[in-house]
């Protein structure tokens, strides 16, 4: 449950030049992170937005699950789509655990059910509810404020979630933690998450697929690995930046490149990464210790080595490689 | 001080008449506003000249404006009511106003994106953050008000300020110091009544200034 279907969606808005969006067709499938990507002004946030109904397409339909969503009530329809946005808009006369109680309910919840369920998300983005359940959003940090605003975007249980750039306010740092927060709840909750962003790192961070648009129309719609190696058009390649090798590395696990361990092989001195890490990863440690070869452990045992060389044919290997990416 | 003292009777029913025509005018008023201030912050064309005219209306002195009304309304309370309403008007119309339009509008995104009626974001949403901004405004409208309120001794109207008027015309030092002294304490004591309310109404607020 939660597939999303474009269907030659469009909107124009009143007095605008062009479409912002322009004939979209695409869908996302359930259990999928797609991450729509594009410069500013290029319609990603109005293809999101039409989708809880915030905008109405002018043209085209949009289906959840086979459903025409314009056959459902616009308030029932965002009850049950999570919607997490730029500056986490908590209500800022609500407590935390008020804020994530407002859809359970608007959904008409019981009481003991809701707080149960206010404890039980502000566990799951690691915020200890028995210190912030009381709080106010100004007595949270950015990063803790956006994680409440994931609780509750996520505490009425929908099948899906619409994220609009919710980490572009908040520093470094905290947005790569808070990325790494959305891989492990998506592992946890398979959701089908649709993530506005402008930030290439971060699409290619969490993407399974990746919505190039610009000018309202969709570009190119696939895997990040896929966009780095073949790109559409020069437009694709210049905005993923297909060029930094480096960069494709990060989207290969070592597992695809490594070598079987000789027979004669005693663990010697070589720095160890695990099968899961990136080649880019490993081109760091090799880079760091000066080592001529890794051992790669796989649950603590050694499976393979990995040398300089094998880095650097996966590199000009191309999208053969691409079976065993992250 | 001792006249209000020795004359409880007579400045207690004083007393209530202000009361009486403070509440009114204000009851009225803060009915009138709250549309108003709707329709100024949905159709913006309105809000200027609607601020501009009940900005001119607050410039008129208090004392010509009730004469205007009473060729209306009477020599009576009624006109004193009516001015004070007006005067108010200004002051609960632009607090409702850019109390409505500071709020942060990723909020009310967020309380339509997550499946709020009109109705629930107007009561669950808008109502709580913008009450602060406007019980400031009454505050100063009750202030407004009584001062007002005062001046309607001259009216007929009765209140406070007959004991001032009485005072003046019969040259009694006792009576007017008792006037003024009792108008203060009523305006303070309102002040400090709507200071809690507004103070009571926050309750994000409060707790971040503890921390």
């Amino acid at each position: 449950m939660g597939t999303i279907q474009f269907d030659d969606v469009s909107l124009r808005f009143a007095g605008g030049a062009r479409p912002a969006v322009n004939r979209v067709t695409c869908q996302v499938n359930s259990g999928e992170i797609v991450v729509i990507l594009g410069p500013s002004g290029c319609g990603k946030t109005t293809l999101l937005k039409m989708v809880n109904r915030l905008y109405e397409p002018t043209g085209g339909n949009i289906f959840l699950d086979g459903v025409n969503i314009r056959k459902i009530k616009a308030t029932k329809l965002r009850q049950q789509i999570g919607y997490v946005i730029q500056q986490s808009g908590l209500f800022p006369h609500m407590t935390v655990a008020d804020n994530v109680a407002v859809v359970p309910k608007l959904l008409g919840w019981g009481k003991p059910q809701i707080q149960a369920r206010i404890d039980e998300l502000l566990e799951l983005v690691k915020l200890p509810p028995g210190e912030f359940r009381d709080r106010y959003p100004a007595q949270l940090s950015g990063g803790q404020q956006q994680r409440v605003g994931i609780a509750r975007a996520l505490a009425g249980n929908p099948g899906i979630m619409l994220m609009d750039e919710p980490f572009g306010a908040i520093d470094a740092i905290t947005r790569a933690a808070l990325q790494d927060e959305i891989l492990r709840l998506q592992g946890q909750l398979k959701k089908t998450i649709l993530f506005v962003s402008h930030d290439v790192e971060e699409a290619l961070r969490l993407a399974d697929r990746i919505l190039v648009m610009r000018l309202g129309e969709v570009v190119q719609f696939d895997t990040p690995f896929n966009l780095l190696t073949q790109p559409a058009d020069e437009f694709v390649y210049n905005l993923l930046g297909a060029d930094d090798m480096v960069r494709q590395l990060g989207l290969l696990r070592v597992a695809s490149a490594m070598m079987a361990l000789p027979p004669n092989y005693s663990n010697g001195h070589n720095p160890t990464l695990s099968h899961l890490d990136s080649l880019r990863d490993a081109l760091s440690l090799i880079l760091k210790t000066g080592a001529p070869a890794l051992t790669v452990l796989e649950e603590g045992n050694p499976v393979g080595l990995l040398t300089l060389d094998h880095i650097r044919e996966s590199a000009v290997a191309g999208p053969g490689a691409g079976e065993n990416r992250r | 001080m001792s006249y209000l003292l020795s004359q409880p009777t007579e400045v207690l029913t004083l007393l209530l008449q202000h009361l009486r025509m403070t509440g009114i005018s204000l009851g009225v008023a803060i009915a009138l506003a709250v549309p108003l201030a709707l329709l100024a912050t949905r159709l913006r064309w309105l809000a200027v000249p609607l601020m501009g005219g009940l900005g001119i209306l607050y410039t008129i002195p208090s004392l010509a404006l009730i004469i205007f009304l009473v060729p209306l309304f009477g020599l009576n309370a009624t006109s004193v009511i009516v001015a004070m309403v007006l005067y108010t008007q200004v002051i609960l119309v632009r607090n409702l106003t850019v109390g409505l339009a500071g709020i942060n509008p990723a909020v009310l995104e967020a309380a339509r994106g997550m499946g709020m009626s009109v109705s629930q974001r107007w009561w669950r949403v808008q109502v709580p953050l913008v009450l602060p901004v406007f019980l400031a405004g009454v505050r100063i409208a009750a202030i407004v008000a009584i001062a007002i309120a005062t001046i309607g001794a001259k009216f007929n109207a009765g209140g406070l300020g007959k004991l001032l008027f009485d005072g003046i015309q019969t040259n009694r030092y006792d009576k007017i110091v008792a006037g003024a002294i009792a108008v203060a304490l009523l305006a303070l004591v309102i002040n400090g009544l709507l200071l809690a309310l507004e103070h009571y109404a926050q309750p994000q607020r409060r707790l971040k200034k503890t921390l």
